[in-house]
């Protein structure tokens, strides 16, 4: 989503995008002229008149879950939405029963917290484990 | 002449020429805008439509026609801005 109208979207997806994805963008691309929306959400910048890099994850139940907002020159990191989505879709699947430690993907254990695990997580979870 | 504007990911704007500077009133409700901008995690998603373009088509989008799905919102500042 971006201050810029579904016209220039679709400039954008036919002259420059779909040379660097194949079919072109298979997601919408939204339109919000005068950054309402963008105002709602906390990442419409009035004096620049554009939006911030906001990046929300919003679940099955349309409850933001996380957010991350840059200013424009740097851009965000897919792997790591992907890899924050893979984490709270495995919460919700255990019912909140499992917590994911920080560096947590798909195949590094998880924490199931109660009594037994208090003050014992340095005994399961070592920092190198935070990293790739 | 025309100034020359820097290309930047931050897309130039206009704006009323000799805009008057806000009064107080003004500012206060600026201010209280902001306040109503805070959206938390946790907390439902701010529902809204949007017009979209989705593979050749014009449409319009509502964040609610998702529910049951996960959703990722993105904002950048605009189309063609080189990030």
């Amino acid at each position: 989503m971006s201050v810029d109208s579904v016209f220039v979207h679709k400039m954008w997806n036919d002259h420059e995008l779909s040379k660097m994805v194949e079919g072109g963008i298979p997601f919408a691309m939204l339109s919000d002229g005068g950054g309402k929306v963008g105002s709602v959400f906390g990442v419409y910048l009035e004096d620049e008149g554009v939006e911030a890099r906001g990046r929300f994850i919003i679940d099955p139940d349309g409850i933001i879950q996380g957010f991350e907002v840059l200013t424009p020159p740097v851009g965000r990191n897919v792997n790591e939405s992907i890899r924050q989505i893979q984490a709270f879709q495995h919460v919700r699947n255990s019912k909140g029963t499992e917590a994911m430690p920080s560096g947590w993907k798909p195949g590094k254990p998880t924490l199931k917290p109660g009594p037994e695990l208090v003050g014992k997580v340095w005994e399961i979870w070592k920092t190198s484990m935070a990293f790739d | 002449m025309a100034e020359e504007i820097k290309a930047g990911c931050a897309r130039p704007t206009g704006g009323p020429v000799g805009e008057k500077a806000k009064t107080k009133e003004e500012t206060q409700k600026s201010t209280d805008k902001e306040v109503k901008a805070m959206v938390t995690v946790g907390k439902k998603a701010p529902d809204f439509t949007a017009p979209a373009y989705h593979k050749g088509k014009f449409i319009s989008v509502q964040l609610s026609e998702f529910l049951g799905k996960w959703v990722i919102l993105c904002f950048y500042p605009g189309d063609f801005t080189f990030v």
